[in-house]
């Protein structure tokens, strides 16, 4: 077996792609100008911001004026929920509907605000990963400040039903937040059409530089300023713009959403070649629902091994993966993803996504398809685990061959 | 988070991997609701641990550091072995991250589970000579 280099961890980040690269890099030593200056160098950099800004608010379906420029998804998480929060407190407004399931950066927010008064209802997700409308319907109350519920999961993949949310938020008067971070590229997404009324995206996910991303947020919908200082973003977040960032999103956001389903389509037959594969191991389930899942998620379930491990082996053949969120390493809890989903812990400990996009090739899929058995055979040779399970449940130990 | 070349090494090619089939003590450490599991079986003759094996199921600190211990006792009299403090382990292995300072703790525990049973088997109260094996406090 020759060993070849597989990045299949797109969801974590991506690589900037060249479109983005070459727009981008002018910004840092020939168009360097400051947004905000009156000279042509100045103005140029304005120019391009505003026609970067043009392009992320095409890609979504909205207007030029709806969109902010921030650092990436989590700061663009961070102040929808904490904004809107601080605007409908005023208003006696103090509950909040989510799930289980979000990103950290949703979590975490809405766990600092129950420190400051306020109820947060953590819809749970099904056995498939996935919420309803209906369930959101239920959860919303006379007091709902904010519905914010995640576009796509980024462990398993899963895909919520965000216009039919959209939708109940709308017809309810609730203000409608989605991290959509995993989402943009991979699925269509008109903010319009879904009734979003805030929608967080990141740079780094769709080839893009990091330390970018956007805020789009519903003309009406009053946000506090995130930043005080100068005027940039409409007085709403102060701070010289991170031109080369913003540049090459406007450029990375429109070649994301450029043919979505033609990409799918490719992406697509390789992921249910992984997840057939991989299958055939004994003792995998796959996590998240196999239909309703973006089209580069692969999650399965080992039991008998522990993740950590599994990742370290795989990069020892080349091949860069991730167990459960890459942000839970240096936590010894299992995702909370995988547990929200009633998977045990011991088998959430030995959880595998694989996220690849259309820069894998079929090439990649065998690859994975011939190691992930050899190490899965390995780990399980040495484990306690491995063995008690076989031994209590009668199932034969083909690691001892 | 990164790893020591040590850590690396010892995951990459475990030392003492596998059964002792007619082990003279067997320990098992750890519980798979926290994702670490260590299993030793030490063979023993006139008081030397003469042969030494582990099963882990864990991070690779956790094998790392169960490879590690074997090899710091293998050969050695019991009453050694049991001084084998994890802090002993880790620097080996130098150094490992904070958050996998606790798998450390589970290959001490292994050890002094594995002479444990040792001692139980030859009809001696272990409880003088090993002390309390504990749990790993993050576990609890």
């Amino acid at each position: 077996m020759e060993k070849r280099v597989v990045y299949a961890d797109n969801s974590a980040t991506t690589r900037v792609s060249k479109r983005a690269l070459e727009a981008a890099l002018p910004h840092f030593t020939e168009e360097y100008g400051n947004a905000s200056s009156i000279y042509t160098l100045g103005m140029n950099a304005a120019k391009d911001v505003l026609a970067a800004r043009e392009q992320v608010a095409a890609a979504l379906g909205a207007k030029v004026s709806e969109i902010y420029f921030t650092a990436g998804g989590s700061e663009s998480d961070n102040w929808a929920i904490r904004g809107i929060a601080e605007v409908m407190a005023k208003k006696g407004k103090k509950h909040i509907v989510t799930t289980v399931f979000e990103h950290h950066a949703v979590l975490h927010t809405c766990q600092y605000l129950e420190k400051y008064g306020f109820e947060v209802t953590y819809l749970p997700v099904d056995e498939n990963g996935l919420i309803t409308a209906a369930q959101v319907a239920d959860a919303i109350r006379d007091d709902t400040a904010l519905v914010t519920i995640m576009f796509a999961n980024n462990e398993i993949g899963t895909i919520m039903p965000i216009a039919e949310i959209g939708a109940v938020c709308r017809e309810r008067k609730v203000i409608f937040h989605t991290d959509a971070v995993q989402a943009v590229g991979n699925v269509d997404i008109d903010v319009k059409a879904m009734n979003i009324d805030l929608l967080s995206l990141s740079g780094h996910k769709i080839h893009a530089p990091k330390g970018v991303g956007a805020l789009y947020v519903r003309s009406g919908i009053n946000i506090p300023n995130l930043i005080y200082g100068g005027a940039q973003e409409r007085n709403k977040r102060a701070g010289t713009e991170n031109v080369p960032g913003i540049v090459g999103l406007g450029v990375a956001i429109t070649d994301a959403v450029k043919d979505i389903e033609g990409k799918n389509k490719k992406v697509r037959a390789m992921r249910d070649r992984l997840i057939d594969g991989l299958l055939k191991i004994p003792q995998t389930r796959l996590n998240g629902d196999r239909e309703r899942r973006l089209a580069g998620n692969v999650n399965i379930s080992f039991r008998g091994i522990e993740g950590e491990s599994l990742l370290l082996m795989l990069d020892m053949y080349g091949i860069m993966a991730s167990s459960g969120s890459a942000c839970t390493s240096g936590s010894l809890d299992p995702s909370h993803v995988l547990l929200s989903i009633g998977l045990p812990h011991e088998t959430a400990h030995g959880s595998l996504r694989l996220s690849i996009n259309d820069e894998n090739t079929e090439e990649d899929v065998d690859y994975i398809l011939e190691v992930v058995p050899i190490v899965a055979k390995k780990l399980r040779s040495m484990s306690p685990l491995w063995e008690k399970i076989c031994r209590s449940e009668g199932i034969e130990d083909y690691t001892k061959d | 988070m990164i790893y020591s070349e040590k850590v690396m090494d010892h995951f990459a090619n475990p030392r003492n991997v596998g059964e002792i089939e007619d082990a003279d003590g067997v320990g098992e450490v750890g519980n798979a609701k926290c994702g670490d599991i260590m299993k030793m079986y030490i063979k023993v003759d006139n008081g030397v641990i003469s042969d030494v094996k582990f099963k882990t199921f864990g991070c690779g600190a956790a094998v790392a550091t169960s490879s590690m211990a074997t090899e710091l006792i293998k050969g050695k009299p019991l009453e050694e072995a049991l001084k084998l403090t994890n802090k002993a382990v880790v620097e080996a292995l130098e150094g490992l991250p904070p958050v996998k300072l606790h798998c450390s703790v589970l290959a001490e525990q292994a050890i002094k589970a594995a002479i444990s049973d040792y001692y139980t088997r030859q009809g001696i109260d272990p409880l003088p000579i090993v002390g309390e094996i504990g749990e790993c406090e993050d576990c609890q």
